[in-house]
């Protein structure tokens, strides 16, 4: 899930407010580029790799993803779309509910999965993922592509390919689109 | 869900069915994964009270509960102290007192579970009472509806049969309804309920002239005890009159389906080849069952709907 | 014996209403001494009457006092402390228990606890051997014993033949046949009343027809044979038109309703709860607007509790195993009180002098307050508002369906055969 949707499900949420724009579209482009060539450097080529996007900030990343790579490299890898809420650790906590079906197109065994989301965070979104990805088979390596690494992380968990790496406060809030990247907080003024 | 229990489609809101089906479309999508499972509720205990034999609405349980990790535990009522004369309020407790934190119930009588749930701390999840409710029945009725016809909003369904005996349709009715269906109730008068008042439905006598107007024809148990109670001349009669015969699927509209909660009497209130047929949907609604109660044991133990089990002070309890 | 003096309050009874204080001695009234006299009584006990009625004492026509049998739910000595707790004076033990009161060995039984208890306990008697609807009970020798009232309260007598020779044969005994009226065949094993809620619930009904056809042939019965028919807990609108016609025809037929059936409706069973199952079931609200017309007009004779204990195991079943019933002796006056739009004085005919007289009570109960009478009288606070709860009733069961309600009039003293038995609310033994 999102962070920005999680943080603002009630009962901790708010609304977002932008203060800070750090990257706009074109630098998101490029960022998006640059992943997209380490990727394809990384396993000399696209033979077994599946881009999987994390529901639901994860998903126009991997699809801008699989995008560039079909330019750069002639043909699109495989594309799935992963909601991990099954596999979270604060079930029960609060309401996690899925946000979309997950569609993974095919087993992953022996495939070299990159999963692609938008912020890492504390790491344990990543965490469920990799719990998820097994359900779909035993992949030969999993990988991890994120357009933000805000820090503070609470698990042993590191991107493979980043396309910004952003120190920020713990109490403040990243939204990345593939309009641009923001830096704010929730308010908690519901509006 | 806004309470802790399932105990009917009466009480739920619109929007807490169309939660139930969104989530059931993302566990259906887990029942087709290599590793069907997920570890969702691990931790959590969950326990079967049934006191009225039933293998299909118990074992869709049970592998709904195990496809969350969470842990089971049988109590099985032939061989348990029930039958020793252990009043239900003692068995309860006794299940209770093991750490359970969802408790389904079976039970003939109807209400049960309403009162098991004024018992308990944990949720309490009605897998079928007396002629009451079945709410998971109607929850996977709809789904397979749905995923039939896409949606339920403008349908007209024929609920045909032993309408007063039937907690299915109980909890048909008001699932349908709800959900923006239409619903004729299908029925000799001896077995409608004696009164109707209230009920969102039309009712009619004549299932030929219903049948070319429906996009559900929705077949229910007929229990042979009804002779008995001069309620029916003869099951010949019976399916004469209401059952649905190769003859009366010919009235059907082309993409018009035919259900029925099972265990079918076949050559009663269906034909036997009219079970087999495609427009048949039954084996899909068993199907759904399974995801539809990890839908709701899901919404009750896991989502955090009830966000105060967590909170602190609970404990002091 | 202790004297005691009632001080302060008005005294309602048969003749009226008169500020006065009362004086009691030997098991009697000794004076009634109207304010203003300004004789000031001296004795033992004074009781403060101050805004209160001083009343004869209540008269419960249909009481399950449990004895013998199912002691666990209620005993003559509990139901009796009960009963005074209420203000009732005199409570009619119904025959329904096991072995059931149709012999004069259990009539004598009860009549011997009863002397124990601290109110007076009186009984009635099965018309059928073991209620069983086949043969007569000893009703000669019952009589003898002093039983006034037959009836097989908790079923109805189904033979119309055997309910005939019944009323032929208690004709010669001045007794009353009085007659739960359930048609059982139709009532079919119902759980509740049929129609739109135990259609929606999913629950056996039975429907109102299997209380009026019964009533519909009593009446006729009581036209052929000219015997005396008391209808018990009536519940609904026809069966109190058909009442009412046969009082119009002169017929010599009286009837109870219940507190329960002025107060509550079909609607509680949704919530499962079997402490709202109770046998003729709680009805629709136009059912309770008949019974409340009926109390108003005077087509029904008087109130009855039909107090019927159960265990909390018994109550604790799923609704439609568990038994019919529920507690009403100490809350019948405050419920009449609380929800019938009547003057106290007729609630008090309806409870006290109007059931006393049916069972031939009116010796020692519901009498004017006079000198001479027997001292059975209990003193209300109609403005006193109380809170039901059941832990703290005085009945053995707690199966009351009143739990948490708010009732205004309460009994503050009840004195039985010249013993106040019941101080402040407080029961004394």
């Amino acid at each position: 899930m999102a962070e920005r949707e999680r943080r603002s499900t009630p009962p901790f949420g708010g609304v977002f407010v932008a203060r800070t724009q750090v990257l706009d579209a074109d630098d998101v482009r490029r960022a998006i580029w640059r992943m997209a060539h380490e990727v394809l450097e990384r396993n000399h080529g696209l033979d077994d790799v599946v881009l999987v996007g994390l529901q639901t900030g994860g998903v126009t990343f991997a699809e801008a993803m699989a995008e560039a790579l079909a330019k750069i490299d002639g043909e699109a890898p495989p594309l799935g779309t992963l909601d991990v809420a099954f596999h979270r650790d604060d079930i029960g906590l609060r309401p996690v509910l899925p946000s979309a079906v997950t569609e993974i197109p095919v087993d992953l065994t022996g495939r070299v999965v990159v999963l692609v989301d938008d912020v890492i965070f504390t790491g344990r979104t990543i965490r469920a993922a990799l719990d998820a990805v097994h359900s779909y088979g035993r992949p030969r390596a999993v990988q991890l592509a994120v357009m933000v690494d805000r820090g503070h992380r609470e698990l042993p968990i590191r991107p493979d390919f980043v396309g910004k790496n952003l120190p920020t406060r713990r109490d403040e809030v990243v939204n990345a689109t593939l309009e641009g990247v923001e830096i704010g907080e929730m308010s908690k003024e519901h509006r | 869900m806004s309470a802790r229990h399932l105990l009917g489609i009466a009480e739920l809101e619109v929007a807490d069915i169309e939660r139930l089906l969104r989530l059931t479309d993302s566990f259906v999508e887990v029942g087709r994964r290599r590793m069907p499972k997920v570890p969702a509720l691990q931790g959590r205990t969950v326990t079967w009270l049934f006191y009225e034999s039933s293998t299909r609405t118990r074992l869709s349980f049970e592998q709904a509960a195990k496809r969350l990790s969470a842990d089971t535990l049988n109590f099985s009522v032939p061989t348990s102290s029930v039958n020793k004369g252990e009043s239900l309020r003692d068995t309860v407790a006794t299940i209770e007192a093991m750490g359970v934190d969802a408790i389904v119930v079976r039970h003939a009588s109807s209400g049960v579970p309403h009162q098991v749930a004024r018992w308990v701390s944990g949720s309490v999840i009605n897998a079928g009472d007396g002629w009451h409710e079945h709410p998971t029945q109607a929850l996977l009725d709809c789904y397979t509806i749905r995923d039939h016809l896409g949606g339920l909003d403008g349908l007209h369904i024929a609920i045909v049969g032993d309408i007063n005996h039937s907690r299915v349709a109980r909890s048909d009715v008001w699932a349908f309804t709800k959900l923006g269906a239409e619903v004729t109730l299908v029925a000799p008068p001896t077995l409608l309920p004696p009164s109707v008042e209230g009920w969102p439905v039309r009712v009619d006598h004549d299932l030929d002239a219903v049948l070319p107007t429906v996009d559900v024809v929705y077949l229910l148990r007929m229990q042979r005890e009804r002779m008995l109670e001069a309620l029916l001349p003869s099951l010949r009669e019976y399916t004469a009159c209401y059952g649905l015969t190769r003859r009366r699927v010919d009235l059907l509209r082309d993409k018009a389906i035919v259900m029925h909660p099972g265990p079918m009497n076949r050559g009663v209130e269906i034909a036997a080849d009219v079970a087999d047929l495609p427009r048949s949907v039954v084996i899909d609604q068993v199907r759904n069952g399974v995801a539809v109660r990890m839908a709701v044991l899901y919404d009750l133990l896991g989502s955090g709907a009830d966000l105060s089990r967590d909170l602190p002070g609970r404990d002091a309890r | 014996m202790k004297t005691i003096a009632i001080r302060g309050g008005e005294v309602v009874d048969a003749t009226g209403s008169r500020r006065a204080d009362v004086l009691v001695e030997d098991g009697r009234i000794a004076a009634v001494v109207p304010e203003g006299e300004g004789r000031d009584l001296v004795a033992d006990v004074t009781l403060d009457a101050g805004g209160c009625v001083v009343a004869p004492g209540l008269v419960d026509l249909h009481t399950h006092l449990r004895q013998p049998g199912a002691e666990e739910a209620e005993t003559i000595e509990t139901g009796a402390r009960a009963a005074v707790l209420g203000g009732f004076t005199c409570v009619l033990a119904m025959p329904n228990t096991t072995p059931a009161i149709d012999s004069a060995g259990v009539a004598r039984e009860v009549l011997e606890l009863g002397r124990a208890a601290c109110c007076d306990v009186r009984t009635s008697a099965a018309i059928t051997v073991g209620r069983a609807g086949e043969q007569l009970t000893p009703m000669a020798e019952l009589a003898a014993l002093g039983v006034r009232l037959f009836t097989d309260d908790g079923t109805g007598v189904q033979d119309g033949r055997l309910m005939r020779r019944a009323l032929e044969y208690a004709s010669a005994l001045g007794v009353v046949l009085a007659q739960h009226c359930e048609d059982a065949v139709l009532s079919g094993g119902g759980a509740m009343n049929e129609g739109a809620w135990s259609s929606r619930l999913g629950l056996p009904g039975q429907p109102a027809e299997a209380e009026e056809v019964m009533v519909m042939r009593d009446v006729a019965l009581a036209r052929m044979t000219g015997g005396r028919v008391h209808f018990q807990h009536l519940s609904t609108r026809r069966s109190l038109e058909l009442v009412a016609a046969a009082k119009a025809e002169g017929l010599r037929v009286t009837c109870e309703v219940t507190p329960h059936h002025f107060t509550l409706t079909e609607a509680c069973c949704a919530s499962y709860d079997p402490v709202f199952k109770v046998n003729p079931p709680l009805r629709t609200d136009d059912d309770v607007a008949a019974v409340r017309a009926g109390l108003a007009s005077g087509v029904v004779d008087c109130i009855a509790t039909d107090h019927a204990p159960h265990t909390p195991e018994a109550k604790e079943q799923p609704f439609d195993q568990a038994p019919p019933g529920m507690l009403g002796l100490e809350t019948a006056l405050a419920l009449a009180l609380t929800h019938l739009d009547l003057p106290i004085a007729e609630v008090l005919a309806l409870m006290s002098w109007r059931p006393a007289a049916i069972i031939g009570a009116d010796d020692a109960h519901g009498g004017p307050i006079a000198e001479g009478r027997p001292a059975n009288l209990c003193v209300v606070d109609p403005s006193a508002t109380w809170t039901v709860d059941p832990d703290r009733l005085a009945s053995r069961s707690r199966n009351t369906p009143y739990a948490g309600m708010r009732l205004t009039g309460r009994v503050r003293h009840t004195v039985v055969d010249g013993e106040a038995v019941v101080i402040d609310a407080e029961a004394q033994r």
